[in-house]
């Protein structure tokens, strides 16, 4: 049997996941990490996009964060999300909606915006798209 | 018939008193509710925000954070959470008592005390007591948010940066249960490690992405944020426990004392009625 290590997904609003996993990715602020029972420890920040969960017996699941923090144990994961959703409650049309909104926004340079806000927009809505195409392709859903 | 006026009126009052109690008691009741799901809710990243903590807390990091290091201690800072409305039993009474205790626990080591005051019961009593507020916030509402919190939490840490404070305490109410409630004094900052976790007991050090310095920062103002957030939503809880309890007391005390006083009503009528027939009866045999 593979081997198995305990891992809390969890938003400031609820308890997303809880269990043994045989193996997570997450997209880390230097990029992708992919990480298996008895990791080093490890300390890093999330940008949004999708979590990946192999979970005991192999069953695939995917979440979507929005950012916060990854903390590796050889013996525990946890992800402290910001806001976390489980991906099948991801919507393609409001993410594709969003994407546009906030590249028009940005595109739009006589208005005042507040350009960090819709570039944080832009990421977010273009990383929800990221984890629905993940989605799609793994799951073949 | 003029006997027992002021009864009658007492009797009255009493009874429109017990009215306003019982409702309260119930609007306390469904406010609890919602109150216990908002703090069962945000529990799970609180608990593991703390694990990540405590974890780092067992570290040996070769960038050791202002959080993580112990000084010595001139200056303390409480946070203390409280109500906004009264009413509600010894609920604050009790955690302004705690936070005396250990407040004064350090003045006597001619340590100086600040204080953080969240929700306007502790603004009034700190303010009264002569404590040396430094920021408050109140009416928080019964649903509060991380941002309404975060500028009175800012001015602690930004002390605590600058080396004005040495430590800092939270001072609120644990919810046990719908009947209990218990002060709890806790060390914010600087961190201090309480798990025992044999499996942590060597030497080792996180890898950190991108750099320590910069994650630590953004990872342990999280971790105060949560942990103040928590406690406000927590006494919001117990708030609203207290208050349901204290009202339901007060409808009760209410309802004896209107038997009471409907007993001494009527012993005062019969008297009366007695006394008149006995009158009547003296005066005719007179005649």
């Amino acid at each position: 049997m593979a081997m198995t290590v305990h891992c809390d997904i969890v938003s400031a609003e609820e308890e997303i996941f809880s269990g043994l996993i045989e193996f997570v990715s997450v997209t880390g602020s230097l990029g992708d990490l992919g990480i298996y029972p008895g990791h080093a420890p490890l300390l890093t920040e999330l940008k949004p996009g999708p979590v990946e969960l192999r979970k005991q017996g192999g069953e695939q699941d995917i979440f979507y964060v929005s950012g916060g923090f990854f903390e590796v144990q050889p013996h525990k994961i946890s992800i402290l999300a910001d806001t976390a959703l489980r991906a099948k409650d991801l919507s393609e049309a409001a993410a594709q909606e969003a994407q546009k909104h906030a590249e028009q926004a940005m595109a739009d340079k006589s208005s005042e915006l507040d350009y960090s806000r819709a570039a944080a927009q832009l990421a977010e809505a273009t990383a929800q798209l990221r984890t629905l195409q993940q989605i799609r392709k793994k799951l073949g859903r | 018939m003029a006997v027992g006026k002021e009864i009658k009126t007492q009797i009255a009052s009493i009874g429109s008193t017990r009215k306003i109690t019982s409702a309260m008691e119930m609007v306390a009741a469904s406010k609890m509710r919602k109150a216990q799901d908002r703090m069962q809710s945000s529990r799970p990243y609180a608990r593991s925000i703390r694990g990540v903590i405590q974890h780092l807390a067992k570290s040996n990091p070769e960038y050791k954070h202002l959080y993580l290091q112990e000084r010595e201690v001139k200056r303390v800072g409480f946070i203390v959470v409280s109500t906004d409305r009264g009413l509600c039993g010894g609920l604050n009474i009790n955690a302004f008592k705690a936070a005396l205790t250990e407040m004064k626990a350090n003045s006597d080591k001619s340590i100086e005390v600040d204080v953080c005051a969240l929700g306007s019961k502790a603004v009034t009593f700190f303010r009264n007591f002569g404590g040396n507020v430094v920021a408050a916030k109140t009416h928080l509402g019964d649903a509060p948010e991380v941002a309404e919190l975060i500028g009175a939490v800012k001015v602690m840490l930004d002390a605590y940066d600058e080396g004005k404070l040495d430590r800092v305490y939270i001072v609120s109410n644990e919810f046990v249960n719908t009947m209990t409630q218990k002060p709890v004094v806790e060390q914010v900052l600087p961190l201090k490690a309480e798990d025992d976790d044999e499996r942590l007991n060597h030497h080792w050090d996180y890898i950190y992405e991108p750099e320590a310095k910069e994650l630590l920062n953004g990872l342990l103002v999280r971790y105060v944020e949560s942990l103040v957030y928590q406690a406000v939503v927590e006494n919001n809880a117990c708030e609203q426990a207290a208050r349901m309890l204290a009202m339901k007391n007060a409808t009760d005390n209410a309802g004896n004392l209107i038997d009471e006083l409907q007993m001494v009503y009527n012993k005062a009528r019969q008297a009366a009625i007695t006394q008149e027939i006995s009158e009547i009866v003296g005066g005719a045999a007179a005649v």
